[in-house]
């Protein structure tokens, strides 16, 4: 064994007790890298598409990437792999912390998680030993306090990943929770763990570093080139370490493409109040870093008497100006919820923010708000609300726990709900930056940013600056994105190192560490092998073309005020042009493009 | 008068905010020069919300935001 993988995969099913070493397919694993592709190859596989999200034929895999655990910089994410119940189609959430590296420390590349246990239970993983543990004591636990538990019973050595009320409650906006403050954020994970009466996961490890490396030297050698490159760059070098993702708010702000008030606008004359300048000059105790990283873009703030995990840029903009507020401490309040709760720090807050909607138009009457009514800017109600999505009791407290789309149906207005495929859009306005639609509009596990952040070139000019305003090349651009950000995840790097690295570098990491001989094109193509089978994941699991959508406002009601007043996005404009660059005919790739990626067990689906 | 907002790093020694008379400046360059702000510090400049270069011209009424480096997702 010596490239990267430990070629050995965890099966626990949870109905039987029964707990299964497999080994790695490795001609497979390499064909897919690991993380995010591997998982989905896995589900797609196993016929996971057609299940009901909540029953026990769901299957949960968590899985790293070869590089996971490296020495290589920023290379400690794992990601969350299963069918979303929140968007009924391909999950895969993406943290930091060190549990993934702990995960592949203790000898294991991937857990599949199978069944469902018939009382609530934990994992406690050391090294090669996995033993399925009594958890009815942990239940409605806090999700950092259950870290302190756990860790207080097995050593403070091991690292803990866990779900917080909501996921116990199979809210639909529940995520997984590890290290405290980091989360596998989107499309509901965290209801999943709690379908299967899963709390947590602990992980214990004997190694230190990972001791398969193909090339040990010519992995020290990448390394060293890309943490130059990094470190060279003033963004992934020190800007983010300054002041976080939070530094974008007055950027997107001063385009005029933060959402506000539920994206009736998108400038927030205010929004500097909440900005990462005032994070940062407020409560910033330090910069925070996930396991090996040297960006450290984290927060540590102090809030109250207490030193926690900050509020990232997404959270800033979803309590802030999205729900009318510009109290920055009641942000990192609600963000404290979010994660002490199990909650997607986007999802809820984006919730809250059309239920604010439905209540300036009468839809949600005051006396349903049990006291605290969902009025725009209520610093009160962002905290008091996302408390209650996290542990919900009353009929509103449920049906806001299960995201805009759920609601707003509800509620008799469904363009209320700013989501595609039933997951929030998160914190650019699509109509003043036209290529991020396209990524909205098509992105595999719902509205995301982060699987093709098309925010680099058309506003940070990374690695070339374009214009935001128009449609010229965006279809490219975003494919090309999309495909680098599924290689890059599926290697278990994180994502940000691509504000500083490209192909070539990513390439050079990946075939030290695996033995691969992949050039900086073939890994591109490898991403978009994993970009069409989550998509044919997708189409299993009954996806229609018109899912690749964007709300109504953002096509019909142009941006009301700021520097981007009067645009629209240009969406149906560019999705053809999308479609014809990958390969695809309405919304599904054609047999001839699945056979050219490889991907012959998709053909005539 | 210009209005000229300062971003991140770029508000240490100078504040928030500045005004300049419209015809103290020609080009958002001539900011650079009058706020001591070596172009290549600057990562990105807005003119009125739209990405501009030192070059462009400035004129009365105008918001001029300079960023350093910054980005996340
Ligand atoms: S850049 Fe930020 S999110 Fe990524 S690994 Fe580093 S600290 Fe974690």
């Amino acid at each position: 064994m010596s490239d990267a993988y430990y070629e050995k995969i965890a099966r626990i099913n949870l109905s039987t007790g029964e707990i299964k070493a497999e080994p790695l397919d490795l001609e497979v694993a390499k064909k897919f890298i690991g993380g995010r592709g591997l998982g989905t190859k896995i589900l797609y596989d196993e016929g996971v598409a057609a299940v009901d999200p909540l029953s026990a034929d769901n299957k949960l895999v968590y899985i790293t990437g070869p590089m996971t655990g490296s020495n290589s910089p920023s290379s400690g994410r794992y990601m969350v792999v299963t069918k979303s119940p929140l968007t009924g189609m391909i999950a895969c959430a993406n943290s930091g912390g060190i549990w993934g590296a702990k995960l592949k420390f203790a000898g294991w590349d991937a857990l599949i998680v199978e069944g469902a246990a018939p009382e609530w239970s934990y994992l406690y993983i050391e090294d090669d030993k996995i033993q399925i543990l009594d958890a009815k004591e942990y239940l409605g636990v806090l999700s950092e306090e259950l870290d302190d538990l756990l860790k207080a019973k097995h050593g403070a050595d091991c690292s803990v990943l866990n779900i917080g009320p909501a996921g116990e409650k199979q809210v639909l906006l529940s995520c997984v929770m590890n290290d405290k403050d980091r989360a596998a954020g989107r499309s509901g994970t965290g209801a999943v763990m709690g379908s299967k009466k899963l709390k947590a996961i602990v992980v214990k490890a004997t190694r230190k570093q990972l001791d398969v490396i193909a090339d040990v030297d010519a992995l020290k050698e990448a390394n060293k080139a890309c943490l130059k490159i990094m470190t060279d760059n003033p963004l992934t070098g020190a800007g983010l370490r300054a002041l976080g993702t939070a530094s974008l708010v007055n950027v997107i702000n001063g385009i005029g493409a933060l959402p506000t008030k539920n994206w009736q606008e998108s400038y927030c004359p205010t929004a500097d109040k909440f900005s990462g300048e005032t994070l940062a000059e407020k409560y910033l105790v330090k910069p925070g870093a996930c396991f090996h990283c040297p960006i450290a873009c984290g927060r540590i703030i102090k809030h109250d008497d207490k030193v926690i995990g900050g509020p990232e840029y997404e959270p800033l903009w979803a309590y802030g100006s999205d729900c009318g507020n510009d109290d920055l401490w009641a942000i990192d309040e609600a963000n404290r919820l979010c994660n002490e709760y199990g909650l997607d720090a986007i999802g809820v807050p984006c919730t809250i923010a059309a239920a604010m909607e439905l209540y300036q138009n009468g839809c949600i009457k005051e006396e349903e708000c049990d006291g605290v009514p969902l009025e725009w800017g209520s610093p009160k109600a962002i905290i008091e609300w996302t408390r209650r999505m996290g542990d919900p009791k009353t009929e509103l407290e449920w049906l806001m726990s299960a995201g805009s789309v759920r609601l707003c149906e509800a509620y008799g207005h469904p363009e209320f709900s700013m989501s595609v495929k039933k997951q929030e859009i998160p914190a650019y306005d699509a109509r003043a930056i036209q290529g991020i639609g396209i990524n909205y509009a098509t992105a595999n596990c719902g509205a995301a940013h982060v699987r093709g952040y098309m925010i680099a070139p058309e506003v940070l000019g990374i690695p070339a600056q374009l214009d935001r305003t128009v449609i010229d090349e965006k279809a490219v651009w975003a494919k090309i994105f999309q495909d680098l950000t599924a290689a890059i995840d599926s290697m278990g790097t994180c994502l940000f190192t691509s504000f500083a690295l490209g192909a070539p570098e990513y390439a050079s990491l990946l075939n030290a560490a695996t033995g691969t001989n992949y050039t900086p094109d073939e890994l591109l193509e490898v991403g978009e092998r994993v970009f069409n089978i989550e998509r044919m994941f997708n189409k299993a699991a009954g996806m229609k073309p018109e899912d690749d959508r964007l709300p109504k406002r953002l096509l019909e009601e142009p941006v009301s005020n700021g520097p981007s007043k009067g645009m629209v996005s240009k969406l149906p404009e560019m999705l053809p042009q999308y479609y014809a660059v990958r390969g695809w005919v309405n919304a599904f790739p054609t047999d001839e493009t699945l056979k050219k990626l490889g991907l012959d067990e998709c053909v005539g689906k | 008068m210009i209005e000229v907002r300062f971003f991140a790093t770029l508000r240490q020694g100078r504040g928030k905010i500045a005004q300049v008379p419209a015809e103290e400046a020609a080009a958002a360059l001539d900011l650079f020069r009058r706020f001591d702000i070596p172009a290549e510090e600057v990562s990105i400049l807005l003119i009125n919300g739209f990405h501009s270069k030192p070059e462009d011209p400035v004129k009365d009424g105008d918001v001029i935001s300079l960023f350093p480096p910054v980005g996340g997702g």
